[in-house]
C-alpha cells in the first residue's frame, strides 16, 4: 500500500506562517487538519483561511482553548486526527506538528522512510519508572495528583495546591492496564495505532483520567500507543530542544546547517521571520532528497553551551549581565590560577623585573597604596587596565579579575608587599585560584628596611591575613635569615616548578634585624637572633665576609 | 523591599511620570507620523541637537536592524537636522527650545513619548552617537532578539556603553554623513570596567573606559556610568529615572543575573570621539546644560589633546570579539 502522511497541526500563533506550512504540505499530497487556539481572534482565522483556500485537503477543526499544559490540547488532537482518518481514507500515518515546525528533509524522504518500517509508530514513549525524561519539574505526580488549575495563570494556586495533595497524601490510582510513559509531544503514528487509540472501548475512561493529570500532551498518546501498537521506535522524528527553564530553542537562517545535521524530518520552533529557513525548506525543489536512511548525529554541543553560559556563566565574566551577588561565596571568582609572591618584595623591592621570562608575566606590586607596578612598568596593561591605584581601588577585586580573564600568558605571578590592599591581602588568601608563595614575618623586615623615621618609632604593617583557600608554601623570616640564597632558590624553584636558573639579585644584609626586632619587642626576636647566630658562624667557617649573590 | 521604601519608589516614579506629563507640552510637533506606527513595530526614541551630520547614518544603521518607527525630540537644532528627520516616512519628529537640563537632560521628553508612543512595543532609548551590537546581530534583525526576550519573560535588555576613539588626534577622526563611526574611531577598552550595585534602584553602575582613565584619571569616582538599559518593552507607567541607565519599577533593572550565570546583554558603541567633540565641548561649556555643570565637557574642553589610544587598545571587529572579551552576552539564546 502506497504511503500517505497526513498531519494535524496545532497552531496558535503566526498564523501567515501556519498557513504557509499547511499549503506546502498539502501541496505535497499530504491532507492537514488544522486546530486553531480559541483565543486568536477570528479575523486572524479568517485570514489563514483565505490563504489555504483552494487547496481540498486542508481542514479546519472546531477551535477549543487549548491552554498549555491542559487536556484541551489532547481533545484537539483527537478531533482533528479523528477528521483525517475519516476524510482522507488513503491517509496510512499521521503525524503531529505545531504551526511553527518546518520540514528539513524532503517529504519523499519521510514517505519513503515509512514504508521502509511498516506497522512502525514512531513517538517517543519513555517508561517513568526506567528513563528520567523529564528535564525540570514533576514526573510521577503528573499521573498520581490532580491538576484542575492552570499553571500559566495561577501559579501561586497550583503550586500550593500540589503541596496540599502532597501533605494529604491524595493519590489517585492508574486505570488498570495501563503503565505510564513520558515522551515528546510531536509524534508520527500509523492508522492503524491512532484509530486503535481512538475507537477503545475504554477511551472514556482513559480520557477521564488524563484529564486532570499534568501536560497531558506529553503522556496520554504517548502511554496509550504502548497499548496498541505492534511495534514502536521510541524517537521522535521533530528535532526540537528545549532551554533550561523548559521553553523551546528558537531557530534562525544561520541555524539551517543545524537542522540539516540533526536529521530529522521536522525541526520546531521556527521563528516566525526566518525568511531563511522558510525560503529554503519550503521550497519543494529546494531540498535534495537524500534516500529513506534516518541517520541523526549528536548535535548537543551548541545547546549545552548555552545551557552553561546562561546557568553557569563565564569564570571571570562581569559585566551588564553577569554580576554575581547572591553566590555562597563570599567574593567574585577569579577566571584562571596565578602566582602570588608574599613579603619576599620587601627583601628585594623591584625584583619582579628579574622574573620574566617567554610565557611568564611577572608584575610587580599590583596593589601597593600609591602605585601599581605592572610587568615592564608598563602604564596600561592588557584591554587598558590603567596603572592608577585610584581607579584600581574603586573595585581592587575587580581589577585582579579583568588582568587575569584577559592574560594569555600560561604563568601570571605577582607581588604582595606588608601595607599593600588589606582587602586584596584578604581576597588572595581566600582564593583557590592563587598559589602563595609567603614569607612569613616579611612586615617586620619592611619596617626594617625602611629604617626608622625621624623622631618616629618604626611601625609595623599587620601581618598577612591567614592562607584559606589558596594554596601556600610558607618560609619564615628566620629561615631567610639563616641562609637567604638557599631559600630564595627554593622559592624560586617552587614558583617555577623546576630547577630554574636563579637569576643574579644582590641580596641586602640584614645584620641587626634581630636586634631590631628585640628592641620592638617582637615574638619572633629570639628565632631570629639564632638564625643570625647560626649564618654569622656558618660565614665566618666559609670564610666569606660579604653575602654572595645568589646564582654565582 | 521593606513597605515603606516600595512607597517611596512608587512616589519616585509618579513623580517621573508627572514630570513628563508637565514637560509634554514644551514639545511642539513638526512632523507626527505616529498614526503609522503598526502593532508589535520596534521604535526608537531620541533626542538630538545639533547632529545632523551623524543623522543620515544613524538612521540607516536602525533601520537595516529593523527599527520601524522613530520619535526624535529636537532640542534647539540649528543645522537643520529637524528638518532632514521630518522628511523621512519614518520619522515623527518634535521640537522644542526649552532647557535640557530642566527636563532631566532630554528624560522628562522621552519619558512622555515612550509612555504616550511607546506602550506595548520594544522601545529602543538612545542617542544619536550609540550604536546598540547584540549577540547573532549579523544574522538576526532586532525583531528576533525581542521575540526571544518576549518568550524568556524579559522585559528590558541591558548594554554597556562603550567609548570608541581613534587611534590619531579626534581632529583627524573626521565623521562625515553616512560614514560608518567604527571606521573613523575603531578603538576602545576591553578591561577596564568597575561594577557595583546601586542599592537604591537595583541597577548596575558600571563606570571604566576611556573617560575614566583619561579625563577623570584624578576622579574616577566622577567618571561618567556606562550601564544603560536601552531596549524596554514598555508600558504606560514605566519611567527611566536618570538618563537610560536605570527604571522604575525597580524589577527592571535587574538585567544582570546575580547567581552566576549570563543575562542576555549588549553594547552600546559611543561614538562621541570624532572631530565633532570640540565644537560640542565648547557649545556645552557655554550652555551648561548638561549633568553636573557639564563638567564631563569641562574635562574634555582642558584635556582636549590628551590621546586616548594605547598599544593596548583594541581595535573594534564585531558582535564575536564583544562577545569573546565578555562586555556582552548570548546569555543562552542559541
Amino acid at each position: 500500500m502506497a504511503v500517505t502522511p497526513g498531519f494535524v497541526m496545532l497552531a496558535h500563533e503566526n498564523l501567515d506562517r501556519a498557513a504557509q506550512l499547511a499549503r506546502f504540505l498539502a501541496g505535497q499530497g499530504c491532507p492537514v487538519a488544522v486546530h486553531v487556539d480559541a483565543r486568536v481572534p477570528a479575523d486572524r482565522l479568517a485570514g489563514m483561511r483565505s490563504l489555504c483556500d483552494g487547496r481540498m485537503a486542508v481542514r479546519f477543526t472546531r477551535r477549543l482553548r487549548s491552554e498549555w499544559g491542559s487536556f484541551a490540547i489532547v481533545r484537539a488532537t483527537q478531533e482533528a486526527a479523528g477528521l483525517l482518518l475519516r476524510e482522507f481514507p488513503h491517509v496510512s500515518h499521521v503525524a503531529l506538528i505545531s504551526g511553527a515546525c518546518l520540514p528539513v528533509r524532503a517529504l519523499d524522504d519521510l514517505r519513503g522512510f515509512l514504508a521502509a518500517h511498516p506497522d512502525t509508530d514512531f513517538i517517543e514513549s519513555v517508561d517513568l519508572r526506567i528513563g528520567a525524561w523529564v528535564q525540570d519539574g514533576l514526573s510521577e505526580e503528573r499521573f498520581t495528583l490532580r491538576f484542575p488549575l492552570s499553571w500559566r495563570r495561577h501559579r501561586w494556586l497550583f503550586d500550593r495546591w500540589v503541596e496540599v495533595q502532597r501533605r494529604l497524601g491524595l493519590r489517585r490510582r492508574l486505570p488498570p492496564g495501563i503503565e505510564p510513559h513520558l515522551g515528546s509531544q510531536w509524534w508520527c503514528l500509523t492508522r492503524r495505532t491512532l484509530q486503535a487509540i481512538l475507537e477503545d472501548p475504554r477511551r472514556r475512561e482513559f480520557d477521564r483520567f488524563f484529564r486532570w493529570s499534568w501536560i497531558p500532551d506529553e503522556t496520554y498518546f504517548q502511554t496509550l500507543a504502548r497499548r496498541h501498537a505492534l511495534r514502536i521506535d521510541s524517537r521522535s522524528l521533530t528535532f526540537s530542544r528545549f532551554d533550561h527553564w523548559g521553553r523551546p530553542h528558537l531557530f534562525y537562517d544561520d541555524h539551517a546547517e543545524l537542522l540539516v545535521q540533526t536529521d530529522h524530518f521536522f525541526a520546531r520552533k521556527i521563528w516566525r521571520g526566518a525568511e531563511g529557513l522558510y525560503a529554503r525548506f519550503l521550497d519543494p525543489a529546494g531540498v535534495a532528497p537524500r534516500g529513506t536512511r534516518l541517520e541523526p548525529r549528536p548535535v548537543e554541543r551548541p545547546f549545552a553551551e548555552a545551557r552553561q553560559l546562561r546557568c553557569e556563566g563565564r569564570p571571570g565574566v562581569l559585566g551588564m549581565g553577569r554580576f554575581p551577588c547572591r553566590w555562597h561565596s563570599p567574593q567574585q571568582a577569579t577566571p584562571r590560577p596565578y602566582l602570588v609572591f608574599d613579603g619576599f618584595d620587601a627583601l628585594l623591592p623591584g625584583w619582579h623585573r628579574a622574573l620574566g621570562a617567554p610565557g611568564r608575566v611577572s608584575h610587580g606590586r599590583l596593589f601597593a597604596p600609591d602605585r601599581v607596578e605592572f610587568a615592564d612598568g608598563a602604564p596600561v596593561w592588557t584591554g587598558n587596565l590603567p596603572a592608577n591605584p585610584r581607579i584600581r581601588d574603586r573595585a581592587p577585586d575587580q581589577f585582579l579579575i579583568a588582568l587575569l580573564r584577559h592574560e594569555d600568558a600560561a604563568q601570571v605571578s605577582l607581588q604582595l608587599c606588608p601595607g599593600d590592599h588589606p582587602q586584596m591581602m584578604a581576597f588572595i588568601a581566600r582564593d583557590p585560584n592563587a598559589r602563595i608563595l609567603r614569607l612569613e614575618g616579611a612586615e617586620l623586615l619592611a619596617a626594617f628596611r625602611a629604617g626608622p623615621g625621624p623622631g618616629h618609632a618604626p611601625r609595623l604593617a599587620p601581618p598577612s591575613p591567614p592562607v584559606t583557600a589558596a594554596a601556600a608554601r610558607i618560609w619564615h623570616l628566620a629561615d631567610l635569615l639563616a641562609d637567604p640564597a638557599g631559600v630564595l632558590g627554593a622559592v624560586l624553584a617552587e614558583a617555577w616548578g623546576e630547577a630554574a636558573p636563579v637569576p643574579a639579585l644582590p641580596l641586602p644584609r640584614l645584620d641587626g634585624l634581630a636586634d631590631f626586632a628585640a628592641r620592638l619587642g617582637h615574638a619572633d626576636a629570639p628565632r631570629l637572633r639564632a638564625a643570625e647566630r647560626a649564618r654569622l658562624g656558618r660565614e665566618a667557617r666559609d670564610g666569606a665576609a660579604t653575602l654572595r649573590a645568589v646564582g654565582e | 523591599m521593606r513597605p515603606l521604601r516600595a512607597y517611596r519608589l512608587r512616589l519616585e516614579r509618579k513623580a517621573r511620570r508627572w514630570r513628563a506629563h508637565a514637560k509634554s507640552f514644551q514639545l511642539a510637533p513638526l512632523a507626527q507620523r505616529t498614526g503609522r506606527i503598526r502593532p508589535g513595530d520596534i521604535l526608537l526614541f531620541a533626542t538630538i541637537r545639533n547632529e545632523a551630520v551623524r543623522l543620515p547614518f544613524f538612521l540607516d544603521y536602525y533601520r537595516r536592524l529593523g527599527v520601524g518607527h522613530f520619535l526624535f525630540v529636537d532640542n534647539d537644532s540649528t543645522d537643520g537636522g529637524a528638518g532632514f528627520l521630518a522628511d523621512q516616512a519614518d520619522c515623527s519628529v518634535w521640537v522644542t527650545g526649552a532647557g535640557y537640563r530642566q527636563a532631566r537632560y532630554g528624560m522628562d521628553w522621552m519619558n512622555h513619548l515612550l509612555g504616550r508612543y511607546g506602550s506595548g512595543h520594544w522601545t529602543l532609548t538612545v542617542d544619536a552617537d550609540e550604536f546598540l551590537v547584540y549577540p547573532h546581530m549579523d544574522s538576526r534583525p532586532l525583531a528576533a532578539l525581542c521575540d526571544w526576550l518576549d518568550a524568556a519573560g524579559l522585559k528590558a535588555y541591558g548594554a554597556l556603553l562603550i567609548d570608541l576613539y581613534p587611534r590619531g588626534p579626534l581632529s583627524g577622526a573626521v565623521l562625515g554623513p553616512r560614514v560608518d563611526p567604527v571606521t573613523v574611531a575603531p578603538y576602545f577598552d576591553a578591561a577596564s570596567y568597575q561594577l557595583r550595585r546601586d542599592a537604591r534602584h537595583g541597577n548596575l553602575w558600571i563606570q571604566g573606559g576611556p573617560r575614566q582613565r583619561v579625563h577623570f584619571a584624578d576622579r574616577p569616582e566622577l567618571a561618567p556610568a556606562l550601564n544603560k538599559i536601552p531596549l524596554v518593552r514598555w508600558r504606560s507607567h514605566y519611567a527611566y529615572v536618570s538618563s537610560t541607565h536605570a527604571l522604575l519599577p525597580r524589577g527592571l533593572n535587574r538585567v544582570y543575573e546575580e547567581w552566576g550565570g549570563e543575562k542576555p546583554c549588549g553594547a552600546l558603541l559611543h561614538a562621541k570621539f570624532v572631530h565633532l567633540l570640540g565644537e560640542k565641548a565648547a557649545e556645552e561649556l557655554r550652555r551648561r546644560q548638561h549633568y553636573a555643570g557639564a563638567r564631563e565637557y569641562a574635562a574634555y574642553a582642558r584635556q582636549m589633546d590628551r590621546p586616548l589610544w594605547t598599544p593596548r587598545s583594541t581595535r573594534y571587529e564585531g558582535w564575536r570579539q564583544l562577545h569573546g572579551l565578555g562586555l556582552i552576552s548570548a546569555g543562552g539564546w542559541l
